[in-house]
């Protein structure tokens, strides 16, 4: 099952640099990023906070323009939202105005586009939630409304899933629950995923590949291949090749946070 | 465009709904989760009971003169028998009422939704938006009646001119609650501008809406009563006058009284129309 070893990737990102503009000052946040991602490849994205991971994300995504550099999905570059890429926002971003049902239905109002419902029912269905459409956001709880925006960024079956700290707020129990529902999904219908987190533990256990970016401006400091076969098992995850990987990424991440590369005081916490 | 992005920002859990600005939370209704038993309804009728009785008991032990200080029963009396006679006045007063507010109402969330779209424009407007809120709108009646004569005009122009500006000012501030990760949620679905408004950007300023609304209804009633009281001869507000130079103290407090549930009435409609469609944020 493993792929990403086509010779054109599905993403690849060249150079990318981005600079914000801010009332203090010009913020570099990621520094001539480089990376590639296969087809059908999960591939995490790890790094000290404020490293430019969100940024990266948002950018492969098209809602931000790069500074210099580019992005292409299938070779051709991304200049604005795409509609074969799904995003899964940091915590579920639900519109609380709106139930259940409408919050699925709401890509399908904005593009003008008759709702798949057979597929939307399958992943209610897939993910739990069927019955639940008439809730709204607050009637949920953090874990619930989270499927539901993976349920919303599936409805119009993407071929690329940009996931950005999707589980962050929720406890680990229901974490890892969540990652088993990612990992299901993608064996179900597989589908490029980008994945960023700070839990190591999610990045190891969902990805082909685990990248780690430098604190900011955010560069590829280096990369893992996580070689386990799918479905992976809690047994997996307590192994020595596990814990081992583990180690040198926390190491990756954490030593150079000590050299003293970071800035002290991290501006924004989710760049 | 790459340099005017802004630095992605997420509300941490919980305070990205604002439940500082609900219409619901201004509520003296929903202080509490109402009125749960018969003790408690007992209890608040019984209060009642005994503050109206006892200015009634008060007024009449210490023999107060009705042209001072009449009685609740006498004013209560007086609003039955007056009422064939008020209501006209009470017609007049609320057609003032809501010609003004809907013009002033409609002028000031247009303004509000287009200047929040522009900060420059919104920076250089500002002072004049706070001169409108903050000036009476009464004193320009005298004036008004000048130029448009003793009709409905000039009392439904004061009135759109009280209420616009309060509707503008709390709407405005709706409008400018940003949240940009739901612009950018349907962003990335290729909304256009005019669908980020309609279904991003509306929705989350209705709460604020209302309310401005709400206060905007309360304001014209204020000066469509002013406006009354000032010249013309009809409206509730003609009637203050022309009963408290009679000296009809019963009748005068008849009118107080239907302007209290006027009121009253105004901010319930408000607080239900909330509850319905901007529950969402309690």
């Amino acid at each position: 099952m493993n792929a990403g070893d086509t010779s054109t990737p599905k993403l690849s990102v060249r150079e990318a640099t981005k600079v914000y503009l801010t009332a203090s000052g010009d913020l570099l946040a990621l520094d001539r990023c480089s990376l590639d991602v296969g087809a059908n490849e999960i591939v995490s994205v790890v790094g000290p906070s404020g490293c430019g991971k969100t940024t990266l994300l948002w950018s492969m995504s098209g809602l931000h323009e790069l500074t210099s550099g580019e992005i292409r999905l299938d070779g051709n570059k991304i200049t604005g939202p795409h509609p074969d890429i799904g995003i899964v926002f940091q915590e579920a971003n639900l519109l609380p105005w709106r139930n259940l049902d409408a919050n699925i239905n709401f890509p399908f109002e904005i593009k003008g586009e008759k709702p798949d419902q057979e597929w939307i029912a399958h992943l209610l269905e897939r993910v739990g939630l069927e019955g639940f459409g008439g809730k709204f956001p607050r009637e949920l709880s953090g874990g619930m409304q989270q499927r539901a925006a993976i349920v919303r960024a599936l409805s119009l079956k993407p071929s690329v899933l940009l996931m950005d700290e999707p589980f962050g707020a929720l406890d680990t129990f229901t974490r890892d629950e969540m990652n088993r529902l990612v990992e299901e999904i993608w064996l179900d219908r597989p589908t490029t995923i980008v994945f960023i987190t700070h839990s190591i533990e999610e990045a190891i256990f969902l990805s082909d590949r685990v990248i780690v970016l430098s604190p900011r401006p955010g560069r590829v400091a280096r990369e893992y291949s996580v070689p386990f076969p799918r479905p992976r098992s809690l047994e997996i995850m307590a192994t020595k090749e596990v814990f081992d990987l583990t180690h040198s990424i926390k190491t990756d991440i954490v030593g150079k946070r000590a050299s003293g590369a970071a800035p002290a005081r991290q501006i924004a916490e989710s760049v | 465009m790459s340099g005017s992005d802004a630095i992605p920002e997420f509300h941490k859990t919980g305070h990205a709904d604002g439940q500082d600005v609900s219409l619901t939370n201004l509520s003296a209704f929903s202080s509490g989760p109402g009125i749960k038993s018969g003790r408690e309804l007992a209890a608040i009728v019984a209060v009642a009971v005994l503050v109206i009785g006892g200015i009634e008991l008060a007024l009449r032990l210490f023999n107060v003169p009705h042209y001072i200080m009449p009685p609740p029963s006498a004013i209560v009396a007086a609003l039955f028998t007056e009422f064939p006679l008020i209501m006209p006045h009470l017609g007049h007063t609320l057609v003032e009422l809501l010609a003004g507010f809907a013009i002033g109402a409609t002028i000031g969330l247009v303004m509000a939704a287009v200047i929040t779209q522009f900060p420059f424009a919104e920076k250089i407007v500002a002072p004049y938006i706070l001169l409108l809120v903050t000036t009476p709108m009464l004193a320009l009646v005298p004036l008004l009646i000048l130029r448009f004569g003793f009709g409905y005009t000039p009392r439904i122009i004061a009135v759109a001119l009280a209420a616009g500006p309060m509707v503008m000012i709390n709407a405005a501030t709706g409008f400018r609650r940003v949240d940009s990760a739901k612009i950018a949620l349907a962003r990335s679905y290729g909304a256009s501008t005019l669908q980020i408004f309609w279904k991003i950007r509306a929705p989350m300023a209705l709460p604020m809406i209302l309310v401005g609304l709400m206060i905007g209804a309360i304001f014209g009633l204020l000066t469509a009563v002013g406006a009354e009281m000032v010249g013309g001869g009809f409206g509730l507000g003609n009637r203050l006058t022309t009963y408290s130079s009679m000296i009809q103290m019963p009748q005068f407090f008849a009118v107080v009284l239907i302007l209290s549930i006027l009121g009253i009435l105004i901010y319930i409609f408000f607080f239900f129309v909330g509850k319905k469609w901007a529950s969402w944020e309690v």
